[in-house]
């Protein structure tokens, strides 16, 4: 039982803090821009695909550096050459954009690497056991997730929240036209916000993508629970963000964990249902079978009880 | 507003002249492959439409069936039954008369029905179904129908041949059954309740899993369960990215067990567990690369033409298909489907590894089967990984069959 709730804990949280890898820059531009990316999962693969392609040539170490940053020059052309222009349209033409442009990194990605899911081992350089619990290993690259991904949440805290550039861009959004009357840049703000941003993704995507499954279709598996995550932390929040994902990494691992359903909890109240009952079928379904769907379960009830998620300032 | 109608006219005759020059094309007969060729199932469409490609190519060299070409119509339905119902229509409408489809018993199982209605409602224009891989056992039981046929063996023949090798390996005492939660994954843990209980009643079922179909991004809390539930072996009928996740999550947990598995040698999975599933990871196939001590003839072509390091000869079984399929419609002299139909019901044919039938009164062909185990040892490998299979256990078409409970009405 102790060793079940051990690697529990242990599994949620880390897949708590792969979620929040991937949504902090997510929730950043928007913070930051209030553009909802839907091209954010996309640039994740195309970190996880760069990276895989550079460490081919220079090893995992220089690319782990250079593919983020190849990542933060595209997202930089995105907002310079495309996204600054569809700003004035307002944000449905923001969002089209952005949802058009996942399409095409998809197809660039299908083009460049094909169909079927890359080779995209661990590299040796980190594929050993980093301690053993209970009789079981927990490989490096884990502990090395979780390093990287507490390290996003304090630079964006405190970069944004400690720095003089921090404040400047969070004014830049609710005042444009102020913070540029006062000299400064604004949209080589909102480059820089978007760069970072897609870096961050890139960055996400380069340990994402031997931590799962590089394919072109990943964009698509990941981007739903991306805006679980960022709708329940509260649109914007980088702390909320950071919660919310934890809160959804730990409580999906442990109800795969629980064997019992609904109907098993009736009959331990002594409520036996009868024989028959259309909601037989439906309260047998084991809390196991149902906890990838907890997450959106969790959105539903954040959306009814509090539209602006956990730690939101504006309503979604 | 007049000059509209006389354009409109114009080009509508045109429109005409170009469809009655068509008929020079409407000689051929048409196949309609009808599979995921995007999105997270297209690596296993894709790849058995270059099997198509190849086989019908092989069979309009020689000459055609009775003369006549064959062509392919592909159309892709990313793996949706709704979806495969409008592509259904629309091969039809384009004049499809036999309709191939393997990926999802669930999308079959809306076919084969779709199939018998269209049949039932248009006569003189019956479309056949060949079903490569959809192996729900319902499809030639109670959902069968005189238009399908099956040229892979269902669940219940593969758990079968799995439960002979678990008979005589008396160092299985527990196993864990990690599924898919959709009528196939169902009928996986249902088979290995029911042929577990007879052919090793003293094994213990420590666990009965069932999880989302492809939803699942991270399988350490599942092989989590698996370590604590203390099971000696896995049965899955995982396939594409579940399997290949549920291995990786496997790896890096350290879990050694024995994987008794339908895909487990399916692309990317043998890259995926890597030397930890030498002597461990097993698959129920009807071919495998080494089968034989040398390549056949057909795998040496394939790879030939298609060099790309992901194009396995995978689906021996789509061979089978078109044997059959030519065989058929020799023997009928026609390529009418229906009489197509009858010429496959109890259709006997050599192949290299064997004697296969089809099957009257279920319309289920019965194929040599192998179980096999990965080895580190063997001289075809699988994906350039260095591993491949080695068989453990043959059974003849003969021992594979099992009861049905069809009952279909014949034109």
């Amino acid at each position: 039982m102790r060793e079940i709730v051990v690697f529990s804990l242990l599994n949620g949280a880390v897949y708590g803090l792969l979620l929040f890898m991937l949504s902090s820059g997510l929730t950043l531009i928007f913070s930051m821009m209030g553009v909802l990316n839907f091209a954010h999962a996309s640039v994740f693969m195309l970190g996880a695909y760069l990276s895989w392609q550079i460490s081919r040539w220079i090893g995992f170490w220089p690319a782990l550096v250079v593919a983020p940053l190849l990542c933060g020059l595209v997202g930089a052309a995105i907002e310079r050459y495309g996204l600054a222009r569809v700003h004035r349209l307002g944000h449905v033409a923001e969002i089209l954009f952005t949802f058009g442009l996942a399409y095409v990194i998809g197809e660039l990605v299908i083009m460049a690497w094909g169909r079927n899911p890359i080779e995209n081992r661990v590299p040796a350089s980190i594929d050993f056991a980093a301690f053993r619990i209970y009789g079981t290993s927990y490989p490096f690259y884990k502990v090395l997730m979780t390093m990287i991904s507490v390290g996003m949440f304090a630079f964006l805290w405190l970069a944004f929240k400690r720095t003089r550039v921090g404040l400047v861009i969070q004014a830049a959004l609710t005042h444009p036209r102020m913070v540029s009357a006062l000299g400064h840049d604004v949209p080589r703000l909102f480059v820089l916000v978007f760069a970072i941003g897609s870096a961050l993704a890139g960055l996400a995507g380069v340990i994402g993508g031997f931590a799962l499954l590089t394919e072109p279709n990943m964009a698509a598996a990941l981007g739903p629970i991306v805006f679980v995550v960022i709708v329940v932390g509260g649109l914007g929040s980088i702390p909320g963000a950071f919660i919310a994902s934890m809160l959804i990494g730990v409580v999906q691992t442990f109800a795969v964990a629980v064997d019992y359903s609904l109907a098993d909890l009736l009959r331990a109240l002594g409520m036996g249902l009868p024989p028959g009952s259309a909601l037989r079928e439906m309260l047998a379904i084991k809390l196991s079978q149902a906890a990838p769907l907890i997450p959106y379960l969790l959105l539903v009830l954040m959306l009814i009880v509090r539209p602006r998620g956990l730690m939101g300032t504006r309503d979604t | 507003m007049r000059e509209l109608f006389h354009r409109i006219a114009k080009y509508g005759l045109a429109l005409a002249a170009v469809l009655a020059a068509l008929p020079a094309a409407a000689d051929t007969l048409k196949i309609g492959y009808i599979d995921p060729l995007s999105g997270g199932a297209a690596s296993a469409g894709v790849n058995a439409q270059k099997h198509m490609i190849f086989f019908i190519d092989r069979i309009n060299a020689a000459g055609g069936l009775n003369g006549q070409k064959l062509e392919l119509l592909s159309y892709d339905n990313k793996v949706n039954p709704q979806e495969s119902l409008i592509m259904l229509k629309k091969a039809i409408d384009e004049g499809a008369r036999i309709v191939m489809q393997g990926n999802g018993s669930a999308v079959a199982l809306a076919l084969t029905d779709a199939v018998l209605k269209h049949n039932e409602r248009n006569p003189g224009k019956e479309v056949l179904f060949f079903n490569y891989a959809a192996i729900d056992p319902a499809l030639t039981n109670e959902k069968c129908n005189f238009w399908h046929f099956r040229f892979d063996a269902d669940v219940d023949m593969k758990m079968a041949a799995f439960g002979d090798v678990i008979a005589a390996d008396k160092d299985i005492h527990k196993v864990y059954l990690i599924n898919q939660d959709y009528s196939f994954g169902k009928a996986v843990a249902a088979a290995a309740h029911r042929i577990l209980a007879a052919k090793r009643p003293d094994v213990q079922i420590v666990g009965d899993e069932l999880h989302p179909l492809q939803k699942i991004q991270d399988f350490s809390p599942y092989v989590a369960k698996i370590k604590a539930s203390g099971a000696d072996t896995v049965i899955t009928g995982n396939w594409s990215n579940d399997m290949l996740l549920l291995f990786k999550a496997g790896k890096d947990a350290g879990l050694k067990v024995n994987w008794f598995t339908y895909y487990g040698g399916g692309l990317g999975s043998v890259p995926a567990i890597g030397h930890d599933g030498v002597g461990y990871l097993k698959q129920v196939t009807e071919h495998h690369k080494n089968v034989l001590p040398y390549l056949l003839p057909e795998e040496v072509a394939f790879h030939k033409r298609f060099t790309d390091k992901s194009d396995e000869m995978y689906y021996w079984r789509i061979r089978n298909m078109f044997a059959m399929l030519e065989a058929a419609a020799k023997k009928a002299k026609s390529n009418d489907p229906v009489k197509l139909a009858h010429a496959l019901e109890g259709l006997k044919l050599d192949t290299p590894l064997g004697p296969m039938e089809m099957r009257a009164d279920n319309h289920q062909l019965l194929q040599p089967l192998f179980v096999s185990t990965l080895s580190d040892k063997v001289k075809y490998d699988v994906e350039h990984s260095g591993l491949g299979f080695k068989t453990d256990k043959k059974i003849s078409a003969a021992d594979t069959a099992m009861p049905t409970t069809c009952k279909m009405t014949r034109p």
